[in-house]
């Protein structure tokens, strides 16, 4: 396996210039749409709701989609984004006839992503905080965790769209992989009144360990579990990470 | 020392053999001319010299290094103009530049002087703050050759060119392209169209079937393969058969296209003496790389 140089900065720079040209086309799906959520479930649904230490509703799920907005984020760009860049404007053809190489285009494609869920996941917890929703000091390191998120989903995101066929493939993705995620990762409630083999699916699901690492920074409340979540999202990460670089030299190096 | 050399340089997909034991030697400061019907291997050929792809099997040297090992440094000195659109299209004319040169590291001021200056030659200045989708074809094509000249190449890959492209902005692109081969750059083009390769290159290579066919100046392979000038019959069916069994009886070099026959190699013209009683419709024409081109690759389709 061929490994990516710093040059993977010019691919994210190039993103970043295009992100910061068009950016009020893609800031209300990132920015109105989870205040909408919170407080639509959160207002709204939890009036109905009461959990059984007292928290509000609104309090239990805003951890939730700070993680999974920033998942939202990550896995656009490095679907249908990088898609469209690799095999409709054959950006990285052009890109891979300079002194960069395939590495460096995979590297600046899911740092990017990845960029793009530190966007969104630090825009989301300041909304929250403005809510009075965020309780600890702790909570200051939720960006870097968006980010480290946003590096796992930016690269299984990747890893599929480099042996995906057509652009429509992505309707599986989100369908089967991304949504059920977000409904059972622990985001809306407890997975706790589940049957054992959907706990246990929730738990190799990667926005899990997410979702209480967030909460957990948001409410100043640890435990040990967390390091092996820790522990979960780095293995994820450089697993897929690894994988994306050698399926995307196959894709594009032919 | 050669520019590009290349020694057993074979490209295999699945069941198709695209480059088949190529060995080449582009000389600095030549151009050389990649010829042959689609298919023939020519941009398969291209993508492995310009490191995107890499050989099944055989080696590269540019400037004497080695494309397995040095692909970064041989791409960084390198220009390509590829024969597909891949500007940028989420960018402007002048942030396609600006963009390119820093995949370059070519500091940002010196990135906009050499912009402004390219798309001055290329009559593009006016469209600088353009998006891509508001070009014609013709600019984008010149705007594809901007972007390749961004580094200041040694050795300029080019696939087609002037496809596409007006009379006059074709003329404009052969006029920059010889000024660059007299400040010595080197230049690897690949064409389907002869009159550029006769007018641009120095040598020119025959490509059929993911093999070089011949390789020379393009006036030895017209008078190797076809002879200074043509004489071309138009035949009626009904005399035709008469007018081959002549030329045979006469031992001339000739073929036979449907409604034509094309005469080579004349070397007096006692040899064609009475012929016109014979066809009526005789006429003589002086000799292209055409001629040669269909000599080599035949005349059926390849694809």
């Amino acid at each position: 396996m061929r490994l990516f140089s710093w040059r993977f900065i010019r691919v994210w720079q190039r993103n970043r210039d295009v992100f910061f040209r068009l950016w009020h086309s893609e800031a209300p799906g990132f920015i109105a749409e989870p205040i909408i959520i919170l407080l639509a479930m959160g207002v709204g649904l939890g009036a109905y709701v009461g959990l059984v230490d007292g928290q509000e509703y609104i309090e239990f799920i805003a951890p939730g989609i700070i993680a999974s907005y920033a998942m939202f984020s990550a896995s656009f760009e490095c679907t249908y984004g990088s898609f469209v860049r690799m095999e409709y404007q054959k950006t990285y053809d052009a890109i891979i006839a300079t002194p960069l190489n395939v590495e460096d285009v995979t590297a600046g494609e899911i740092i990017w992503g990845a960029t793009r869920s530190f966007m969104t996941g630090t825009v989301i917890l300041v909304i929250a905080a403005a809510f009075q929703l965020v309780h600890s000091p702790w909570a200051v390191l939720i960006p870097a965790v968006s980010f480290l998120e946003g590096i796992m989903f930016a690269a299984i995101a990747l890893l599929f769209t480099s042996i995906v066929p057509a652009i429509y493939s992505f309707n599986y993705y989100f369908t089967l992989f991304i949504t059920p995620m977000f409904f059972f990762s622990g985001v809306f409630f407890p997975l706790s009144s589940f049957p054992q083999i959907v706990q246990a699916l929730s738990w190799v699901a990667p926005l899990t360990p997410v979702v209480h690492l967030t909460r957990a920074l948001v409410n100043g409340e640890f435990h040990a579990y967390l390091l092996g979540a820790l522990a979960l999202i780095i293995t994820l990460t450089t697993l897929f990470f690894s994988l994306s670089l050698f399926t995307m030299r196959r894709r594009l190096a032919i | 020392m050669s520019s590009i050399k290349t020694k057993d340089l074979t490209k295999k997909f699945k069941d198709l053999l695209a480059v088949d034991s190529v060995n080449l030697e582009v000389q600095e400061g030549e151009c050389f001319g990649l010829l042959g019907p689609n298919g023939a291997g020519k941009t398969s050929l291209i993508r492995m010299i310009t490191a995107v792809s890499l050989p099944t099997k055989g080696d590269i040297w540019v400037l004497g290094n080695n494309l397995k090992t040095h692909s970064r440094q041989v791409k960084a000195i390198m220009g390509v103009v590829p024969q597909v659109d891949n500007l940028d299209e989420d960018l402007t004319v002048l942030q396609n530049l600006m963009t390119f040169a820093r995949y370059f590291n070519i500091p940002k001021d010196e990135a906009y002087r050499r912009s402004m200056e390219l798309l001055n030659l290329l009559e593009l200045e006016n469209k600088r703050n353009s998006h891509i989708r508001e070009l014609s074809g013709g600019m984008k094509r010149r705007l594809l050759l901007v972007r390749g000249l961004i580094n200041l190449p040694k050795i300029l890959i080019l696939d087609e060119p002037t496809i596409g492209l007006d009379p006059q902005a074709k003329y404009l692109v052969w006029h920059k392209l010889k000024e660059l081969k007299s400040q010595g750059v080197t230049q690897l083009l690949c064409t389907q169209n002869m009159e550029e390769a006769t007018a641009l290159c120095d040598r020119v290579a025959i490509m059929h079937q993911g093999k070089i066919l011949s390789l020379d100046s393009p006036q030895e392979l017209i008078s190797r393969y076809v002879g200074n000038e043509v004489w071309e019959i138009e035949v009626d069916p009904d005399e035709r058969s008469m007018i081959v069994k002549e030329l045979e009886n006469r031992r001339l070099d000739f073929e036979d296209i449907v409604n034509k026959i094309h005469i080579f190699h004349i070397e007096s013209y006692e040899s064609l003496t009475g012929l016109k009683n014979f066809a009526s419709k005789l006429r003589q024409r002086s000799a292209t790389l055409e001629d040669v081109f269909f000599r080599l690759t035949g005349r059926s389709l390849l694809e």
